[in-house]
């Protein structure tokens, strides 16, 4: 088990250095940065200060080291914007995205998981076709376009949560559907189909056959097989969710990662946009890390196959 | 309990010559009974047929801003009218106009980033999962790295490095998707190498040209297929929510995101400007996806059977 973690851990690292080394690269696709990092109008002085500013005039080799050492430290210099230093601006913005990363997750696998078993175990039923609607629906909607609409709805109509901000504890309710939507509906299918598929094993027929309740073979012998899958799915997701709820972020004005990179985007402050690059793939691989530490510790199959 | 009659009744290959009507007549008889599939390929077939005729569709230009007819709401409300069957934006802008163009533009990033994605995935995870040993492995660890990034962030990233443009958006889209297709072509190249049938076919003394083309091909194309549709509506799904911050084609053109990023600024006034592009999206990504899952269902014979 031990090794099995240090491995993940190991691996993990690894792909930490790859993220550093696809950042570093990333700034320098169009070959200058300070042009880049500089406003359309500025002058050429004020690119040859950004320029020296930040040391795009030593050999790559030279700025790679010099960025790798302080990407280890999560030194990401100055925000352009704040004139502060970024990480600490990003390390701020994280308890809202994950809180409400969080809620739309709960609020998954709360819905999700109920609908996804009554599918599974009872197929063909209106419920069955209405959460297998509900789960193509989740999957199709644009959430962007879902978050205006529902702030039309909502907000602007009906007036029962505010339109955007983080001030009450309503404001997080029309964000957090909107960004647990998919992932409810994919929680919804996998759910039905790992019941469908584990219903027709052998040691569930056997379990009928040696006379057991059935409801004792449902909870003991389907349930912990449909958690498996799940888990993993829950794992990925909420990395998912702090990386992807950046539309939504922008659009409610809730103020984590996901807004502030929207915002640094517009400022061109990359000092920014590369911390929030690298720190969220620091969480997520960590996220990720723990899934798979899960799922051993769930799937024997797992920890003893290798 | 249907789905067994369904497959008996829709016949099965084995029985009758594989000529290619046989092939077609079978898939036909499929599709029928798969009403899910029915809907998105019409759905689909709207899309491209809007694509292809979209200036016999609708008579507007457009880009052609009329300032007097600006912010006019749809026609079944009280002051819209059927010139502008959607309404107009708030440059006077036709909406159904523009959303019928708008299709261009998002089959054009699907069709070529699917393209781009699935030729770069091919090749890379046809030599990984040939070759194998060290190279195989150096290779997955590279694509396991991409794929768990998260990915919406460096795309946005990206693009706001590159600017905008439709050959920025596509390439974007082609190469970051293409881990996706390596990994699936290199596990099917590893499941077909190890299968029976190419065990017995390379007994049998068959060349490595009649393997590859006869049974490595013809097995690769159906899961390829299957995921080359989800992935084209996740192209046209996130180059409208690029478009949307601004990050996609330039604002001079007109695309389903850079109708949204309009209406968002009158969402509370003018409401429509925003909502229609929006379905657009909708239906277009949901006629996908259930043709998406109609194609896994009928191109992949275990899941056929794994269904009853």
């Amino acid at each position: 088990m031990q090794r099995y973690f240090l491995s993940k851990a190991g691996q993990s690292i690894a792909l930490l250095f790859g993220v550093i080394v696809l950042v570093f690269l990333m700034v320098r696709i169009t070959g200058d940065p300070a042009r880049l990092m500089a406003s359309r109008e500025a002058s050429p002085e004020t690119v040859e200060a950004i320029r020296q500013e930040w040391g795009f005039d030593r050999p790559p080799l030279v700025q790679f080291w010099d960025f790798l050492t302080r990407a280890v430290v999560l030194d990401f210099g100055r925000s352009y914007h704040f004139k502060t230093p970024a990480m600490p601006m990003v390390l701020g913005r994280l308890p809202a995205t994950v809180q409400l990363a969080a809620i739309a997750l709960l609020m998954a696998v709360i819905v999700g998981i109920p609908i996804g078993l009554v599918g599974g175990f009872n197929p063909g039923t209106v419920i069955d076709s209405l959460g297998r609607l509900l789960a193509l629906l989740g999957q199709s909607i644009p959430n962007f376009w879902l978050a205006l609409i529902l702030i039309l709805l909502f907000a602007v109509r009906l007036g029962w949560f505010p339109s955007f901000g983080r001030d009450e504890l309503k404001s997080v309710v029309l964000p957090a559907f909107v960004l647990g939507l998919p992932v409810m509906g994919q929680i919804v299918r996998l759910t039905r189909s790992a019941v469908l598929e584990i219903r027709g094993e052998d040691f569930i027929r056997t379990a009928h056959a040696k006379g057991l309740e059935p409801r004792t073979i449902y909870v003991k012998h389907v349930l912990r097989n449909v958690a498996i899958p799940l888990i993993s799915v829950i794992g990925v997701q909420f990395g998912y969710m702090l990386g992807g709820s950046i539309y939504i972020e922008a659009i409610y004005a809730w103020p984590g990662m996901g807004q502030l990179l929207e915002q640094s985007i517009g400022w061109r402050d990359f000092p920014l946009i590369q911390a929030i690059a690298i720190f969220t793939s620091l969480v997520v691989l960590a996220l990720n890390v723990l899934t798979d530490v899960a799922y051993a510790v769930i799937d024997p199959r797992i920890r003893y196959g290798k | 309990m249907v789905s067994r009659e369904t497959t008996q009744g829709a016949g099965s290959l084995l029985d009758v010559e594989r000529t290619w009507g046989n092939r077609l007549a079978y898939f036909g008889r499929f599709l029928w009974r798969d009403r899910g599939g029915v809907v998105g390929l019409i759905l689909f077939a709207v899309v491209v047929f809007a694509a292809v005729f979209a200036p016999v569709i609708t008579r507007y230009d457009p880009l052609q801003q009329n300032l007097r007819d600006s912010k006019m709401p749809p026609a079944w409300s009280a002051e819209g009218s059927w010139d502008h069957p959607f309404g107009t934006d708030n440059l006077g802008r036709d909406s159904f106009g523009r959303i019928v163009y708008g299709t261009r533009v998002s089959l054009t990033v699907g069709f070529f980033g699917v393209l781009i994605a699935g030729g770069l995935g091919l090749v890379i995870g046809a030599i990984s999962g040939y070759i194998g040993g060290r190279t195989d492995a150096a290779i997955m660890s590279v694509i396991n790295l991409i794929l768990s990034l998260p990915y919406l962030l460096f795309v946005v990233v990206i693009a706001s490095i590159l600017g905008r443009s439709l050959i920025n958006v596509i390439l974007i889209f082609g190469i970051t998707d293409s881990p996706i297709f390596a990994r699936v072509t290199r596990g099917e190249v590893l499941r077909i190498r190890e299968s029976g049938y190419v065990e017995s076919a390379v007994s049998a003394g068959a060349r490595t040209g009649r393997i590859i083309f006869d049974h490595i091909i013809p097995n690769l194309i159906g899961p390829l297929i299957t995921l080359a549709t989800f992935e084209m509506s996740a192209m046209i799904f996130y180059e409208a929510g690029l478009g949307f911050l601004g990050l996609s084609v330039p604002p001079s053109v007109s695309s389903w995101g850079n109708m949204l990023a309009a209406g968002r600024k009158y969402l509370t006034s003018y409401p429509w400007i925003a909502t229609f592009p929006g379905l657009a999206i909708m239906f277009t990504s949901l006629g996908m996806n259930l043709v998406g899952d109609w194609l896994r269902d009928v191109l992949d014979p275990r899941l056929r059977r794994a269904r009853k």
